[in-house]
């Protein structure tokens, strides 16, 4: 079957990390201090969820130009 | 409880929704015949059946009810995983997967008909069916009641949305579809999750910490000072721990009978297996499950007895108070929810919730029209048709499997009663069910009539001793006693496990009696593929090590030796 399912898990990791990263680095940080004991935890684990799907979507080129 | 959620944590949502139906979509055109709807066409690489094969039992009640037991119990919660799961799965794996994948059965209750015969098979398809799809139901309610208190949401319209979300992505794709929104389910829980773990660790102090902060909890429960952070030091009387388990239960009862029935015998995580690509990667997909598997406690345990912890120092004020006045433990996730997550990381949060409700739905409703297709229409029903046929029934069982599981949905929100007297005749029809296995594929004089009344002698029995046994407080009825007050447990949890116990015991003895009573209806030569000693043994020797089913095995279980002995 030719559906390399590390893509779509790529881009939607990478969607939502970049969202988080967006969010974080443009919201009110006073919710961090009520929240997430002072850390701004969306821009932090939007990274790695970008981290994420990016490394998802290498793996998933790398397999792709091998097979051609 | 409210929780408000922001336009970011919809957005977020939406996403994922639109993720999960797309992969339907693509998946549409690759559905050809029926071995491509039900058996993915056995084309799946190991990794994806693997993490799939863990999440189709991460339902939410999984998630949800580790975290409660984790608040409740602390971290003897991870026998559940360390022995009640790892064992079993590397089980099914070295010695069971060669049978299953090897002897082209489609199914698990198929593999009984070409083991034993029609009526061993009929036994387990039917009672599977009918659990399938009220264990999809319950968790659509589950869903439905939570996000209701939690959200405000709707309660119909919860379970319509995600009735139809599963009804879509499956009728369109089938397993494949199920298999592969598993594993975006398993990354959504992982990265919903751990932020969790690494907010509440910090907030408690670390984990030296948190280990005196569990101190004052055992204590005021009258346990031994360690009790919430030892597995093992506390289980020498099921007096001397909260889970009121000795370790013989423990292990015989979970370890043994309930872990390896499940295990090995569901459908449900079978079936991930049996559609991997090749017999190498059926019989890696559970170990290759089993290493994430075994640090899950830290995952969905610890986020418990950080939240019970905190409850005890912060003036009981963490966790939510339930109408006895005792903490509502199924509300843990969700409070550290509310507690650590900003609205952005919430979406995700919640996200991986949601996904984790309706994967347990799809896991159920692919399993369930897998079932029922082979083993029930085209068994009995309408045999010879085309396979054209069987693709659209499949399809259509698919509905008629969903819409069941709404009106189990609906049975259980307005009669509870009706919903535990079921699951405890489901617990009585499963318990026996390894007893049937083991004896079947590794002695090959055990024959049908053998294997039927076993199990059937295995259900009764179970029946009888919940019948007789009572636990502590609780009420005659459907808590057991109601043949008389023959045996008192600590605790409901070890009542269960010893009628686990009772139930393969009693199973595994008749099916050897009435075998060697009645004469065999196989041959060797019918058995070759069904039977251990009359089966080739699987080669994998040109393979590299971190591929052989043995190796990752031995592997796998000693990191979980090791587990046990650091957490002893």
């Amino acid at each position: 079957m030719n559906f390399d399912l590390r893509i779509p898990i790529g881009i939607m990791f990478s969607l939502f990390g970049l969202m988080l990263v967006v969010f974080g680095a443009l919201s009110d940080k006073t919710i961090y201090e009520t929240h997430s004991l002072g850390i701004n935890i969306n821009l932090t684990w939007g990274l790695v969820l970008l981290l994420f799907g990016g490394f998802m979507l290498t793996l998933a080129w790398r397999a792709g130009k091998k097979q051609k | 409880m409210h929780i408000q959620l922001g336009g970011i944590d919809y957005a977020i949502l939406l996403i994922y929704f639109a993720f999960v139906l797309s992969i339907g979509w693509a998946l549409k055109r690759y559905m050809k015949g029926s071995t491509d709807f039900f058996l993915s066409g056995r084309s799946i690489p190991a990794w994806v059946t693997g993490l799939a094969f863990l999440s189709a039992n991460l339902g939410a009640q999984e998630v949800i009810g580790m975290a409660a037991s984790g608040a409740k119990y602390g971290i003897m919660t991870s026998h559940f995983y360390w022995v009640g799961a790892i064992p079993a799965m590397v089980f099914l794996a070295i010695f069971m997967m060669p049978f299953y994948y090897g002897s082209r059965a489609r199914s698990v209750p198929e593999y009984l008909k070409l083991r034993f015969d029609e009526k061993t098979r009929g036994f387990n398809a039917i009672s599977f069916a009918v659990m399938t799809v009220f264990s999809s139901g319950i968790s659509m309610h589950a869903l439905a009641r939570l996000m209701e208190t939690l959200l405000g949401w709707n309660y119909n319209g919860c379970i319509a949305i995600s009735a139809l979300i599963v009804l879509a992505y499956i009728f369109l794709g089938g397993l494949t579809s199920a298999i592969y929104n598993e594993v975006l389910q398993f990354f959504m829980i992982v990265f919903g999750f751990a932020p969790l773990v690494f907010l509440g660790l910090k907030d408690a102090g670390g984990w030296a910490a948190l280990k005196e902060k569990l101190v004052p909890v055992a204590v005021s429960e009258h346990f031994a000072p360690g009790t919430w952070t030892d597995s093992w030091k506390h289980m020498g009387s099921p007096l001397e721990n909260p889970m009121g388990i000795g370790w013989f239960g423990m292990v015989m009862g979970l370890g043994f009978v309930l872990s390896f029935g499940y295990w090995c015998t569901d459908f449900l995580v079978v079936q991930r297996a049996m559609a991997a690509d090749s017999m190498s990667a059926a019989r890696r997909t559970p170990l290759i499950a089993a290493i994430p598997k075994m640090l899950f406690p830290a995952l969905v345990i610890l986020p418990g007895m950080i939240a019970i912890a905190l409850h005890y120092s912060g003036g009981h004020q963490f966790l939510p108070i339930g109408k006895d006045g005792t903490p509502d433990y199924n509300l843990t996730i969700p409070a550290m929810l509310a507690k650590y997550f900003p609205t952005g990381l919430l979406g995700i949060g919640f996200t991986a919730l949601m996904a984790s409700f309706m994967s347990g739905m799809a896991g159920n409703v692919t399993a369930f029209n897998t079932v029922w297709t082979y083993d029930i229409y085209q068994s009995y029903l309408a045999p010879n048709r085309t396979d054209k046929h069987y693709l659209a029934m499949g399809r259509w069982a698919t509905v008629f499997g969903i819409l069941v599981s709404v009106g189990a949905a609906y049975l259980a929100s307005k009669f509870n009663n009706i919903m535990d007297m079921l699951q405890l005749v489901f617990g009585f029809v499963n318990a026996p069910l390894f007893a049937t296995f083991l004896l079947g594929m590794f002695w090959r004089r055990t024959t049908g009539h053998g294997a039927f009344v076993g199990l059937l002698s295995g259900t009764l029995g179970a029946a009888i001793f919940h019948g007789l046994a009572l636990s502590e407080g609780a009420e005659v009825g459907i808590k057991g006693g109601w043949l008389g007050k023959e045996f008192t447990f600590h605790s409901e949890m070890g009542q269960n496990f010893w009628m686990a116990i009772v139930a393969w015991t009693s199973c595994f003895v008749v099916t050897i009696l009435v075998s060697l009573a009645t004469e065999r209806t196989k041959t060797d030569a019918e058995l070759k593929g069904l039977v251990y000693s009359l089966t080739p043994k699987p080669e994998s020797e040109h393979e590299p090590w971190y591929k052989q089913p043995v190796t990752l095995g031995v592997l796998v279980l000693a990191a979980t030796v090791l587990l046990n002995i650091i957490f002893w």
